[in-house]
């Protein structure tokens, strides 16, 4: 692969991303330009969650350092982020035009609903899966109310509540054994 | 001025980054918290607006933090927005990924892959949450929240089908006056 696949890539992989960049991102990197396996795939996408920041951004940076190093990786980015970006302006100018005239008032209203179920819909999906065990779900209690209700800021929150968890997955790891 | 707010919201972004377990979707109510509340750079209803723009658009979903610095402060506002939220994480993933086989078998890596998903969990119910509350001031926004909900939680298409069906049921529904 060369420099400016690795861009024209991620590109692709930023324009197909209407509605799920996830679902994009596999679609480019292993069914069409077939850099990575699908398990290959797995592992760098698990990678990307367990570390702060947006997964896609995050695969990406390594991605593109795994087959160019360091500008690999800033290829990468910046093919994935500019047309979005440039979209996303676009967009934003359009809306601004005419965002006294009623029909587009009500699409933006219900588009930020739509989005906000959006984000609802993900919540219980991952929910469904992740919440298998009584302290599982006690955690995620914990950390909806303390950001959700309490309004609490996110870094106090973490700080108090992610040694905790990895304290209880210690302790009843070494009573498994 | 400008710079004062430029500074801030760089150093916002790239604080909140760091700590975005669960990546940018977990980070929103944070985002807001500091955008509305704690800074007063917009109104509710503004973030509300670019919220739903940056969904809209195509992308990763950093594109709100994208949106937030244009509408604050233009051009330089976006780029330091972008990057702020970009570069901090991104050195940390090249990092991890140059040694993900050694990770891979470290055992706090092991442990916190396993104890911190539930309370990603948490924070994306909080997200939802926040967002709805600055977003939904109408009976028809709950039911086009809870439509898109249900459908996102039942099926495995690509989400802008159930979000465009609400745009178009919000447009027609607000000819006739009901939204």
């Amino acid at each position: 692969m060369t420099r400016i696949e690795l861009f024209t890539g991620f590109l692709l992989v930023g324009m197909f991303g209407f509605g799920g960049i996830a679902a994009a991102a596999h679609h480019v990197i292993v069914e069409r330009r077939k850099w990575l396996s699908n398990s290959e795939y797995a592992s760098v996408l698990g990678l990307g969650q367990v570390l702060p920041g947006a997964n896609l951004v995050n695969m990406s940076a390594i991605i593109g350092d795994r087959f160019h190093g360091f500008w690999g990786a800033v290829l990468a980015l910046t093919g994935l982020t500019c047309m979005p970006i440039i979209i996303l302006v676009g967009l934003a100018t359009v809306y601004d035009e005419y965002s006294s005239y009623p029909d587009v008032i009500a699409a933006t209203n219900a588009a930020a609903a739509g989005a906000a179920g959006l984000i609802f819909g993900t919540g219980f999906k991952l929910g469904k899966t992740i919440l298998d065990s009584r302290s599982a779900i006690i955690f995620a209690a914990l950390s909806f109310t303390s950001i959700g209700l309490l309004r609490l800021p996110l870094v106090l929150t973490l700080i108090v509540l992610a040694p905790i968890a990895v304290a209880v997955s210690f302790w009843r790891g070494a009573r498994e054994k | 001025m400008k710079n004062d707010v430029l500074w801030a919201m760089g150093l916002t972004f790239f604080t909140t980054a760091i700590f975005s377990v669960g990546g940018i979707s977990a980070m929103i109510p944070e985002i807001h918290r500091q955008a509305v509340e704690v800074q007063h750079w917009m109104g509710d209803d503004q973030f509300a607006s670019a919220f739903a723009l940056s969904q809209v658009a195509p992308g990763p979903n950093i594109l709100l933090m994208t949106m937030l610095g244009w509408r604050v402060a233009g051009w330089p506002g976006l780029a330091v927005a972008t990057l702020a939220t970009i570069l901090p994480t991104s050195t940390i993933a090249l990092m991890a990924g140059r040694g993900e086989k050694r990770l891979a078998h470290a055992r706090w890596y092991m442990m916190t892959k396993r104890s911190l998903p539930p309370l990603v969990v948490g924070l994306i119910c909080a997200s939802a949450l926040v967002t709805a509350q600055a977003s939904i001031h109408h009976w028809l926004g709950v039911v086009l929240a809870a439509g898109v909900a249900i459908h996102v939680a039942l099926a495995r298409t690509n989400p802008l089908l159930p979000l465009s069906v609400a745009v178009a049921v919000g447009v027609v529904a607000a000819r006739f006056g009901y939204f």
